[in-house]
């Protein structure tokens, strides 16, 4: 068959013709990417203030005037919104999506750049939208990030007078933008691979954030459909998800509407989303532990089907969320069962990452730290899951800080661990220069320690019945003077924890002008995006062709080749040092 | 949520009907060269499958309205809405829309310019009078009192004869772009991806309409 790649003609490209067109208002994926990358970490940063200024409250009751109980919900809310949304699923998707699918796929961009670039500034004015309302009447909404009705657009929920609005109205934003960029992966993946990258030769990563992207598309418009309908309620009146209310002394005009339509239509984008920041995390880090390992990834193909088997089961677990919302017992048993069951293939990936570092040649370099503690923290979020998806263990814990410490294990701490596995590994390509390793490792090691300082604990806080959501426990009968010790402790360990990332930017900003010069494929890696003529790569990544692939993209330590790894584009005449391996 | 996951069992199908070909099963690590793989979506235009993948998402999007719908239809306070006969002559017209961007397409595969401008023309007047005779039918509803606020029945009303209503304009904003190509003077071939593109968004779209107005009247 002809093969038709796309812009696999360098006169088809779109060139950038000023300063302007390169840096700011590019169409390349890479460019793109890192801006992603840059506001993501940046609105990050905020909500990671934030979850200080929660845990200073938590840890330190009645010590801290400027933490008002309002304030405090606003923080939980935003913090909560932020991370999962603008921080993971911008930066696994916009940020490595955009940077790697090109490059992995050995494509000179993305197959539609306009729409792609427009994704960013959409994304951006998403952000903007939603900063705005810290700086409104009445601040950010306080409403949880769930923004449950009907309490979230009811006058005493902080925010319900316009930060509850400007939060659907960025939501809503932020989904249209994810669409212009997702259907940009998309697409690339079935259009733009090169030569001879058959779908069972692309790196775990493409599968990942293929996957992933696929879910996106199908469940943000659950997401944009209830933002919609909120804000009709909200604004016009009507009575979707509005029940009669008495309230304040004064009967609102909402009659009849249902609150568990709203949980229903939440909860049908938010557990997806959970395996929309998961699954790329799962495509990096087994792509980062193989490389460093120095061996190929245990069991390639039962990987990629496992990948697919999540996808597919994510969409029906959803009403695992709702088990204290009431519902039919033999709906929650329906949601017990799949929620287990998708523990079948996560537990496939998790013993595979496990048997690839087996007998391998380890490099615990700064991004292989990393992708190991992922594998630690994500296992023990994992399991904790387990307990969670059954009824009668979720009933009792559902309101306590269980569930906080499992989700925070679970897709805060292991995603985020493998975005920074990710940022060490791929640094020296986006840059050209190498990071300071020291640096790197005292990030490593207070950020892999300090989290399990803090998350740990709340596992006993849990158990002993400490709510969660609350500004203060005041005095309880139930809960021993001990949990207060501990709370304090763990916001000892938050700050230093918090305080520690400023060394991982600290690293980056100084290593990209004064880092040592990296080279082209500093770790040895046998993936396309490595094997690019400039580091890094010049706009249209390949010079005047494009790379043709010979083999899948593990082949690490292969018996008989003259290096330790054989790069995906290289022959096998090349390969191997004496002719034949075979 | 049936009406959703119905949509989503189809999507899997369709998933699953494009993996099937795709090998796998196969052994990457054993196979070396630069093989080639049983692509068929490369017999497609790229934008043609983004346009697909689009289609997908606003499924997505109508499946979730359904779902929504069908769902707050069966608590008590449900009160339907009368069927204006007006929705009636709406769809005629916008089927006669969909209609002339069949015939433009079939024009530029023969290459007649001519036709393809009328078409192109008689097409976007057409949807400019459904569009129209939507509003009317708000006008006529808030006339007789059924406000948005007032019943869910009517909100979702509105609600979706707007959405599909946006859709639309954005459709026309890709159609006004197609016809100020068509009469700057572009070839019939070159001409031919955009023209065939919008007739398969407004296909789309008539079906998403047939399938709403349906469910307004079944209810």
């Amino acid at each position: 068959m002809e093969h038709i790649a796309i812009a696999d003609q360098v006169h088809e490209l779109h060139h950038p013709k000023s300063w302007f067109t390169t840096y700011i208002w590019s169409q390349d994926h890479k460019v793109i990417a890192v801006q992603y990358t840059i506001t993501a970490v940046s609105v990050g940063l905020v909500a990671l203030g934030m979850s200080l200024l929660m845990r200073l409250q938590l840890g330190f009751p009645d010590t801290f005037s400027f933490i008002a109980p309002y304030e405090y919900y606003q923080y939980v809310t935003m913090h909560g919104m932020i991370m999962v949304i603008y921080l993971l699923t911008a930066l696994f998707l916009g940020g490595f999506g955009n940077y790697l699918i090109p490059l992995m796929l050995g494509a000179r961009d993305m197959v539609f750049p306009y729409l792609n670039m427009l994704s960013f500034w959409v994304y951006l004015l998403a952000v903007i939208v939603l900063m705005a309302s810290f700086f409104i009447p009445g601040g950010p909404t306080g409403a949880g990030w769930t923004l449950y009705p009907p309490q979230a657009i009811l006058a005493g929920t902080p925010g319900a007078d316009g930060g509850i609005f400007l939060m659907l109205v960025s939501l809503a934003i932020f989904i249209i933008a994810f669409t212009m960029g997702g259907l940009n992966y998309v697409v690339t993946v079935l259009q733009a691979r090169t030569r001879g990258m058959t779908l069972m030769r692309m790196p775990l990563t493409i599968w990942a954030i293929f996957t992933a992207t696929v879910l996106g598309l199908l469940a943000f418009p659950a997401l944009f459909v209830s933002a919609v309908m909120m804000s009709l309620d909200m604004k016009l009146g009507t009575s979707f998800f509005m029940p009669a209310i008495l309230s304040m002394g004064e009967t609102l005009d909402h009659d009849g509407g249902s609150p568990i339509l709203f949980q229903h239509l939440f909860w049908f984008f938010g557990h997806p989303e959970v395996y929309i920041v998961a699954l790329p995390a799962f495509g990096l880090v087994s792509d980062v532990l193989s490389c460093h390992a120095r061996k190929s990834i245990f069991g390639y193909r039962m990987m990629v089907w496992a990948i697919l088997a999540i996808g597919g089961i994510s969409f029906v677990v959803w009403a695992h969320h709702m088990y204290v919302s009431g519902m039919n017992p033999y709906f929650g048993f329906f949601f017990a069962t799949t929620t287990l069951i998708i523990a079948i293939p996560t537990a496939i990936k998790v013993y595979n990452w496990v048997l690839t570092l087996w007998r391998g040649n380890i490099h615990l370099t700064v991004p292989m730290l990393f992708a190991i503690a992922f594998i630690f923290t994500f296992i023990h979020g994992g399991l904790t899951g387990l307990f969670l998806g059954n009824v009668i263990v979720d009933v009792p814990l559902s309101d306590t800080y269980f569930v906080v410490a499992h989700f925070h294990m679970v897709m805060g701490v292991s995603p985020v661990l493998v975005v920074f596995a990710a940022l060490y590994h791929w640094f020296p390509k986006i840059t050209g220069k190498m990071f300071n390793k020291t640096l790197g490792m005292i990030h490593f090691w207070l950020t892999f320690l300090g989290t399990y300082a803090i998350y740990l604990p709340m596992h006993y806080l849990g158990f002993l019945g400490v709510p969660r959501r609350y500004y203060a426990l005041g005095s309880t009968d139930f809960i021993p003077e001990s949990a207060q010790t501990l709370n304090a402790g763990i916001t000892v360990a938050a700050l230093i924890v918090g305080t520690a990332q400023l060394v991982f930017i600290v690293n980056m900003i100084w290593s990209m002008s004064k880092g040592k010069k990296a080279g082209s494929n500093p770790w040895g890696a046998t993936t396309l995006e490595w094997q690019t003529p400039d580091t890094p790569p010049k706009h249209g990544n390949w010079g005047p062709t494009l790379p043709v692939v010979h083999r899948w993209a593990y082949d690490y330590s292969v018996p008989g080749a003259k290096r330790d790894f054989i790069p995906q584009n290289e022959p096998e005449e090349d390969a191997s040092a004496s002719g034949n391996r075979d | 949520m049936i009406v959703t996951l119905a949509f989503l069992v189809v999507v899997a199908i369709i998933v699953v009907w494009w993996l099937l070909p795709q090998n796998l099963t196969a052994k990457p690590w054993l196979a070396h060269g630069p093989i080639e793989d049983p692509r068929p979506e490369r017999d497609f235009a790229t934008a043609k499958i983004g346009l697909w993948v689009f289609l997908a998402v606003v499924s997505s999007v109508f499946a979730l309205f359904v779902s929504a719908y069908s769902i707050r239809m069966e608590l008590a306070d449900w009160n339907p809405l009368p069927d204006p006969k007006l929705l009636w002559i709406n769809t005629g017209v916008l089927l006669l829309s969909s209609a002339a961007f069949q015939r433009a397409r079939n024009a530029t595969q023969r290459e007649q310019l001519h036709g393809v401008r009328t078409s192109l023309i008689a097409a976007g007047i057409l949807t400019f009078a459904f569009l129209a005779g939507q509003l009317l039918v708000w006008r006529q509803l808030n006339a007789s009192g059924y406000f948005i606020y007032a019943n869910p029945a009517n909100a979702f009303f509105y609600l979706i004869t707007a959405l599909h209503g946006l859709h639309l304009l954005g459709g026309l904003w890709v159609w006004s772009r197609t016809t100020y190509k068509v009469f700057s003077g572009a070839e019939a071939s070159k001409i031919a991806l955009s023209v065939e593109l919008c007739t398969i968004y407004w296909h789309y779209l008539l079906l998403v309409w047939l399938a709403l107005f349906g469910l307004l009247l079944s209810t």
